[in-house]
């Protein structure tokens, strides 16, 4: 399978990546060269295999349902680029 | 006095309980090492010489009363992608512009409680992905080895007639070194430069396809990367969170057993952490070889790969003969599928996890007309081509109808890739003795490489498949090849069996001696 410009700028949006007409085409390249390269990956019989969803077999772990963590607004806000009163500050998404 | 930047950290530890250097003494030759180094190399993105000579100030304290930790007054340098409370932590990308977190990861939360000192934060890929260090924002890092030709001057016999003088003539051999600059290899480049030119005593490093492996085979130092959940991953930046594991990169076999045991844990904070107690690997070193069970995988001879990769494999194999290990010829069918395979498995959730990067919650933030121009904005300025390159196949593998046909696949052939390892392990395998790289460190800015993304994904064709298999594996420096530049074993071993992997690679640290860069800076 190979990609066109039209999906590249499709896949880009999807991603909230912005792309101009000569990223696009040059990610187009690219991304072709990629998948050109995993292609082989459908040689491989994989009938009756499982698709791996844990590298360790483990059970998962569970922690106790209790508050150990909190008033931490300050900390979580510290890094943002824009806030108000402990608030992240967007633009505006509703009119 | 000699220069305390050459100790290891079993010979510093040595010498700061015996009270014959202090912490002090140790982190300002760092210090001054970096100062004067780090220009010529970028191997710190940040440095932290008051952090550091507080902390050691505090590790004297605790020498002098004999309360010193595992790691006491050791000072190491930590890769830009693990939390580091109110200093610089960006993974060396633009996106994470000013980010000083809040808090502390886990695997730097346990180096201090045993002691060690932070020097700084350490160059990487941006984001951890790439192999040679150059995606990184802040600019590639220099490796310590340069290529170098030996020159032979045959000399004739002088004899001066007059007063009967004579000289014996001879061969005579120098090294002559070439200018070029070297990449460290990737992604933890910073790491291996600085733990090779001797800018820090050890460092932190993490692998997701061959991080810790291949820059210590580039560089001529020891990495480890542990079994999956080893290591907590809490508060490490994450790229592919079924993959990444930390582990140590440290200038030889017994200092990498050293740092591993402080770094592993078990973190309630990581579910994928594992309720196994950490054992002490430094025991481990010493142990003879003899009985055990090598095997030697055929598909890891490579077309193309260089005759001086293929006779350092062969004297690997020589030496653990030497020391009493059987030698097996095994099969692992599906290794050629690992490295495409990773190529799915690593974007896709590389995609889903740099989708935190907003310009919301932190880091850079570049306006646009709405909300949805912003984070488009932000994220175009932010991340780097590659970074770029890989969430945009991420997105695509696993956008509607594409997701079986990719990520599906990809998973049910990780299954078989880990099911060729269990079946030698179950056929009485010990360890797996393969090359660390397909060739020796490349030129800064290699046309070939740039031009074509997947010629420098196949640097980690032989560390891949540890990965997608989430075992443990080191790399051990066994030789230099015809230019003068260091090469590197890999030895995989059993999940959680991190003890062989250190008795074995220390085995072939024996065999063929330690490697150092000739001093140039």
């Amino acid at each position: 399978m190979s990609v066109d410009l039209k999906t590249v700028k499709r896949v880009a949006h999807l991603a909230r990546i912005a792309v101009s007409e000569d990223d696009a085409q040059r990610m187009t390249g690219e991304l072709n060269a990629i998948l050109g390269f995993v292609e082989q990956l459908n040689e491989v019989d994989v009938s009756g295999v499982e698709p791996m969803t844990s590298v360790t077999p483990m059970e998962m772990k569970k922690r106790v349902d209790a508050v150990t963590d909190g008033n931490k607004a300050a900390d979580i806000v510290a890094n943002a680029p824009a806030t108000d009163e402990n608030f992240f500050l967007v633009p505006k998404v509703v009119e | 006095m000699t220069d305390l930047t050459r100790l290891t950290i079993a010979e510093a530890r040595e010498k700061l309980r015996g009270k014959e250097i202090t912490a002090s003494e140790l982190t300002e030759a760092y210090v001054s090492a970096i100062e004067q180094a780090n220009p010529t190399f970028n191997a710190y993105v940040a440095t932290t010489p008051d952090k550091a000579r507080d902390m050691a100030k505090a590790s004297d304290t605790r020498l002098a009363r004999g309360e010193g930790g595992a790691l006491e007054g050791i000072p190491l340098g930590i890769k830009d992608l693990f939390a580091t409370e109110g200093v610089h932590t960006q993974a060396c990308s633009h996106v994470l512009d000013g980010f000083e977190p809040r808090y502390e990861s886990t695997v730097t939360a346990n180096l201090w409680a045993d002691g060690a000192v932070m020097l700084g934060k350490l160059n990487m890929d941006e984001f951890a992905m790439g192999s040679s260090n150059e995606t990184s924002y802040y600019g590639p890092v220099v490796n310590p080895w340069r290529r170098s030709r030996v020159q032979t001057t045959v000399k004739p016999t002088f004899h001066d007639g007059g007063s009967g003088f004579v000289q014996p003539g001879g061969v005579e051999e120098s090294r002559s070194y070439d200018n070029m600059q070297l990449v460290p290899g990737g992604s933890s480049g910073g790491s291996a430069a600085a733990v090779s030119a001797f800018l820090c005593a050890g460092a932190t490093a993490t692998d997701t396809g061959g991080s810790i492996r291949q820059p210590a085979a580039f560089t001529g130092t020891v990495g480890i990367k542990p079994t999956y959940g080893r290591v907590s991953r809490w508060g490490t930046v994450a790229f592919a969170s079924s993959l990444d594991q930390a582990g140590p990169i440290a200038r030889d076999v017994r200092d990498a057993a050293i740092l591993l045991k402080s770094m592993a844990s078990v973190d309630a904070k990581d579910t994928t952490s594992v309720d196994l107690p950490v054992p002490d690997y430094e025991a481990a070193i010493g142990k003879s070889v003899k009985g055990m069970k090598i095997g030697i995988p055929r598909e890891y001879r490579v077309d193309g790969m260089p005759d001086d990769i293929e006779a350092l494999w062969q004297k690997g194999i020589a030496w653990l003969k030497d020391a009493g290990a059987e030698i097996v010829d095994i099969s692992l069918p599906h290794t050629k599928y690992a490295l495409p395979a990773y190529y799915i498995v690593a974007p896709a959730e590389a995609s889903s996890n740099l989708a935190r990067y907003d310009g919301v919650r932190y880091g850079l933030r570049v306006p646009g007309k709405d909300i949805i121009e912003m984070y488009e904005n932000t994220r175009a300025a932010g991340f780097g081509r590659e970074v770029k390159r890989r969430i945009m196949i991420g997105t695509y593998v696993l956008s509607a109808g594409y997701y079986d046909a990719y990520y599906l696949q990809a998973q049910k052939v990780r299954t078989l890739i880990k099911r060729d390892f269990e079946q030698a392990f179950a056929a009485g395998v010990d360890v797996i003795l393969t090359p660390a790289t397909p060739s020796a460190a490349f030129g800064i800015a290699d046309q070939d490489m740039a031009a074509d993304p997947v010629k420098m994904y196949l640097n980690d064709i032989f560390t891949v498949t540890v990965n997608m298999a989430g075992l443990p594996g080191i790399a051990v420096p066994a030789g230099l090849d015809g230019h003068g530049l260091p090469l590197g074993l890999q030895l995989i071993g059993r999940p959680f069996d991190e003890e062989t992997l250190f008795q074995t690679a220390n085995v072939i640290e024996q065999a063929a001696g330690r490697f150092q860069p000739e001093k140039w800076w």
